[in-house]
């Protein structure tokens, strides 16, 4: 990728940054539960970081406001690494986060639209994202409004059929304002991906099904950054899909590709090694 | 609204039937509703013709979205269309939306309580000689036990239409309605009983005093039948239209209760889950005494036939109500 003048450095170091922080608080929030998604929030934590502190037009202080981009988690269960950042970006108080998990608490590993602010829309059934998305690219069409609609989706995500209706849809609808972004990290509950059921090739599937396919290094803040700069105009008529090659774990070195670590617990020793390695970074 | 037809009773083809689907009102009522309420719009899955709903995307292409045939992608994408103060109207035939999509009606449409509004049509046993595949008889059971979830199964189209008016100009939260396939002879309108259908509120068509009917859907104008019927016999019956089923007119199912001391409830649906279940759930948890029995699908996958004959197979028509109801008191 070439570098690109435009993007400030500050900018860059800021997001690396947040997805540190995120990835940090992934791991406190997850001690409180004592059982959580490490491994499929980290391999989005730049993810989430570019789109909430360069990409996505929203208002803390107006949650619904009407024009504001919509964010989806078809991987609902990334949520953990979410939370942090609207904390930060001040959709609520970052001590609303210390009930996670709590008897009642809005914070659970999947979130709810109607109980944290920030949050598009509810979600936890894998496949619904993309579905979902396309109604609200279509109320944006009906409305005349330029936002434009991101679905973050797992790569395991694709083995649900209903992704494929959605993914048959937009490009039928002409939705050029909806963006899918695949975090391709390679791993599901069971296994990896591709000997538990393949779902590749994944670039050449929705190239078939019409639509725009970038794929880029889903770590790599500066390519991830020129590639959301650089998308169609929202009016355009081919919705666009970013798969993003990451690695499942990314940040923790024992827990990098593996999928045991999709969802599981870090003891006492093993969190504060995992802590020393984000703060360290790399 | 009186349907005529110069169809044999044994007819019944499509695009000829469309013509006679007369009660099938969502998509006229909608095209009436629209201009007033751009926050209507409508989805089908291939079958916005049968369904009526093309009737809206007619008058307001902008806002008619056919999905093809993947209802799961249709449901969740009108609860997307929800979230951003849309009022999505779905429909097609009840087995593919109440049964096939009824884990994205739960998760993405009931658990986030979004004015979705979802209108199964052709239910029950409507479908007839189609296949027992494409009958509907869990419907009610499946959406009942949905929080948040209104269920709605209006007599007639004016019934229909009437409710969906207020769902566009009041009503919050999800509903799904359950019609039938819309040839059937009307209870309301111009030449028929003229009653205001709310939502929420059962309509005691006929007092009676010896038992109480208390029917949805078509079913409510076979007890009126079969009500006329036992007139004959010397039973006098009460005849209720509980269009909705969830939230349940519990008061004037008590009154029933009091009024005539034995209840019948008569549905096109399995008699477990449906109407029947939520009036016993009442009557149990109110202590009264009270003879009561259901009637509807007796736990079991329908035959197939035409609808004239399935309906009559199956004591759903006035006359096999009507010889339920009295082998029913005489026990």
């Amino acid at each position: 990728m070439n570098s690109v003048p435009s993007i400030s450095k500050e900018k860059i170091d800021l997001i690396k940054e947040k997805a540190k922080m995120s990835r940090l608080e992934t791991i406190r929030l997850i001690s409180k539960a004592k059982s959580g998604h490490y491994g499929s929030s980290f391999s989005c934590a730049e993810i989430f970081a570019t789109l909430y502190y360069h990409v996505l037009r929203y208002d803390p202080k107006n949650p619904k406001w009407p024009s504001r981009d919509r964010f989806i988690m078809g991987k609902g269960h990334s949520a953990v690494g979410v939370y942090s950042i609207l904390a930060d970006v001040g959709f609520f108080p970052k001590d609303e986060l210390d009930t996670y998990t709590d008897l009642g608490s809005a914070f659970g590993d999947h979130p709810d639209m109607n109980k944290i602010k920030g949050i598009d829309f509810s979600s936890g059934s894998i496949g619904h994202g993309l579905s979902v998305g396309v109604g609200m690219a279509l109320a944006a069409r009906v409305d005349g409004e330029k936002y434009r609609t991101f679905v973050l989706m797992g790569d395991g995500e694709l083995e649900e059929g209903q992704t494929w209706e959605a993914v048959m849809s937009a490009p039928n609808f002409k939705l050029g304002n909806l963006v899918a972004i695949v975090d391709n990290n390679k791993v599901t509950v069971d296994g990896v991906t591709k000997k538990l059921m393949n779902v590749n090739p994944i670039k050449e599937k929705w190239e078939s099904f019409r639509w725009n396919v970038v794929e880029v290094n889903g770590h790599d803040v500066e390519a991830l950054i020129d590639t959301f700069d650089h998308l169609p105009p929202v009016d355009s008529e081919v919705p666009t899909v970013i798969i993003c090659d990451t690695v499942a774990g990314k940040g923790v070195s024992f827990m990098e590709n593996g999928f045991e670590w999709h969802v599981a617990y870090l003891g006492e020793d093993d969190m504060k090694k995992a802590i020393e390695e984000i703060e360290r970074g790399n | 609204m009186t349907v005529h037809t110069d169809f044999h009773k044994d007819t019944w083809e499509l695009y000829k039937s469309l013509e006679m689907a007369k009660q099938l009102t969502t998509g006229e009522t909608l095209a009436r509703l629209g201009d007033e309420h751009p926050e209507i719009v409508a989805l089908c899955a291939d079958l916005g013709k049968p369904t009526r709903i093309y009737e809206f995307g007619k008058k307001f292409p902008d806002r008619f979205f056919n999905f093809g045939i993947a209802e799961k992608n249709m449901v969740t994408a009108a609860a997307g269309l929800a979230s951003t103060g849309k009022i999505p109207f779905v429909s097609t035939y009840a087995s593919f939306l109440g049964i096939l999509a009824a884990e994205n009606i739960r998760t993405a449409v009931a658990y986030p309580n979004l004015n979705v509004r979802l209108v199964g049509t052709h239910t029950g046993i409507a479908m007839g000689f189609y296949g027992s595949s494409h009958h509907a008889t869990e419907d009610i059971a499946i959406t009942r036990s949905m929080a948040n979830m209104t269920v709605i199964s209006p007599a007639d189209g004016t019934a229909l239409a009437e409710m969906i008016e207020e769902s566009v100009k009041t009503y919050q939260g999800p509903i799904y309605f359950r019609v039938s396939r819309g040839r059937e002879e009307p209870v309301y309108g111009t030449d028929g009983v003229k009653v205001k259908n709310k939502i929420g509120k059962a309509n005691v068509l006929r007092q009676g005093t010896d038992l109480t009917i208390i029917a949805c859907g078509i079913e409510v104008n076979e007890a009126l039948k079969a009500a006329d019927k036992l007139a004959d016999y010397g039973i006098s019956a009460s005849v209720i239209d509980m269009h909705t089923i969830k939230p349940l007119d519990i008061n004037c199912v008590l009154d029933a209760s009091k009024n005539t001391g034995a209840i019948l409830t008569v549905e096109e649906h399995n008699i477990v889950g449906g109407l029947g279940s939520a009036v016993a759930e009442v009557l149990m948890e109110s202590g009264v005494q009270c003879k009561f029995k259901r009637h509807g699908i007796y736990d079991q996958y329908s035959i197939i036939g035409k609808p004239y004959y399935l309906y009559q197979h199956y004591q759903l028509d006035g006359d096999g109500i009507a010889s339920v109801a009295k082998k029913f008191l005489e026990k």
